[in-house]
């Protein structure tokens, strides 16, 4: 059982942030969080058997996801528009860098990208993650292996440059 | 791992990519985590891919967790919760789809503007009331043989009956000048304890139905034969009474507190004529004696 029986505000924030990235911008995301959330009460009943409620809410996420994405419902919406509204937002340079990584990302293969979200914001394990999105171990790590090259390729531009600190490299779209 | 610096490359421990990956992570026991960076500490384009996808890991997290402290949207707020109103309740939840059967062909009476009502709780109740009396309406004025329990020709019955149930002096409006004839009358479960319905007609053989409660009735002393005994006395009446509008295609309903009580006009009315009505029905009771 869970102490979370009437509530899952808890959740929301977790929920809100993966959906940010996932979505990449905060109409969509927060639709899927809504439709996420009304899911998992409709399935309340089925609480009881949920080992993981993280993975269980995660995985609610990533199928209503990818239903979007075969109905074409998700809107490619300009980056500009799409700047999260942070509550500090980060200095001028920090701030262009971290677009690049926005725009990078959303060139990801969206199961490359699900991966990496869930293992980079969520910290997750690997097994965690292979339970959420309901496929083997082995696939999250060549789409993890996969996910993190490109974005690299596209952050970096090189394939073997030093990470971190190297001076990004504008993407062009 | 012994702590000899620099270790040289460990044999016969082969890095995998997953392997890799699972250091960067943090996801290895600390031991092979010490053998991974002793392996990283000769091959620098593999420590720096390493690197590279440590740093992208902190820029995610700098990018995103922002949303963690943004102020979360009231209808989030709202959804993160046990659903309450509708599915909570497997009576009222029938009962809103059958409202939603019944609408359909008129236009379509929708819930969703119920589930976007204020927040607050009281305003969620209060929001729930129109609901509640459109959903009465409209389970029991399709009603062509039973759609009261007692009929107004006894309407001195009826008002006893009522009055008694209700734990408060009942009447029913007349509403004759306006076109409508009392039908009768019957007792609803409310949200906090029993519901008048009285049922209108009008010549075309259109229903109104005036839905009442009595929110003092929701924590009653209740005598041995299960009577609630509310006291009405503090409950005065209010000099500021707001009326209030819900429109959802074809249904409307006009409601309004008084005091301790909540009243309802729903027909497939226009504003106007429930307007009239509501105005009526109030200036009866304002006059009739507490």
């Amino acid at each position: 059982m869970h102490e979370l029986d009437d509530d899952l505000s808890p959740w929301v924030p977790r929920l809100r942030r993966y959906a940010r990235a996932l979505a990449g911008n905060r109409d969509d995301a927060d639709d899927l969080v809504q439709d996420t959330l009304e899911r998992a009460w409709a399935r309340a009943g089925l609480w009881r058997n949920v080992a993981d409620m993280r993975a269980w809410l995660f995985g609610i996420m990533h199928n209503l996801h990818v239903d979007a994405l075969r109905r074409g419902r998700l809107s490619v919406v300009a980056l500009d528009d799409d700047t999260p509204d942070a509550v500090a937002p980060p200095p001028q340079a920090a701030r262009a860098a971290v677009l690049d990584l926005q725009a990078a990302l959303e060139r990801l293969a969206s199961e490359q990208r699900e991966v990496l979200l869930l293992v980079a914001l969520e910290d997750m394990a690997y097994a965690d993650v292979a339970r959420t999105l309901g496929i083997p171990l082995g696939t999250v790590m060549s789409r993890l292996s996969r996910g993190r090259e490109r974005l690299r390729l596209l952050l970096d531009g090189a394939p073997s440059v030093p990470g971190g600190d190297a001076v990004r490299l504008k993407v062009v779209k | 791992m012994s702590s000899a610096a620099p270790p040289p490359p460990p044999s016969g421990v082969p890095v995998t990519e997953a392997e890799l990956h699972a250091y960067a992570d943090r996801q290895l026991t600390p031991e092979r985590a010490a053998e991974v960076a002793a392996w990283l500490a000769h091959r620098p384009d593999e420590a720096a891919r390493v690197r590279a996808w440590e740093a992208h890991k902190r820029e995610l997290h700098a990018l995103y967790d922002p949303v963690l402290d943004e102020a979360v949207p009231p209808a989030l707020r709202r959804r993160a919760r046990r659903p309450a109103s509708w599915s909570g309740r497997p009576a009222l939840a029938a009962a809103a789809a059958l409202l939603l059967v019944l609408a359909a062909g008129g236009g379509g009476w929708t819930l969703r503007g119920m589930h976007d009502a204020p927040l607050l709780a009281d305003a969620q109740r209060a929001n729930d009331f129109p609901a509640r009396a459109a959903i009465a309406h409209a389970v029991y004025a399709p009603e062509v043989k039973r759609p009261v329990e007692v009929d107004g020709a006894h309407e001195d019955q009826l008002v006893t009956w009522l009055s008694k149930r209700m734990g408060a002096p009942m009447q029913a409006p007349h509403l004759q000048s306006l076109g409508y004839a009392l039908e009768g009358g019957r007792l609803l479960p409310g949200e906090r304890g029993p519901v008048a319905q009285f049922m209108y007609r009008d010549e075309a053989g259109h229903r109104l139905t005036l839905y009442v409660s009595n929110e003092k009735a929701g924590t009653p002393r209740t005598t041995a034969d299960g009577l609630a005994t509310a006291d009405l006395r503090g409950g005065g009446r209010q000099a500021d009474t707001a009326f209030r509008f819900a429109s959802e295609g074809a249904v409307n309903v006009f409601w309004w507190v008084d005091g301790p009580f909540r009243y309802a006009i729903t027909a497939p009315a226009d504003r106007a004529a429930l307007t009239q009505v509501s105005a009526e029905v109030y200036r009866q009771l304002a006059a009739a004696p507490p």
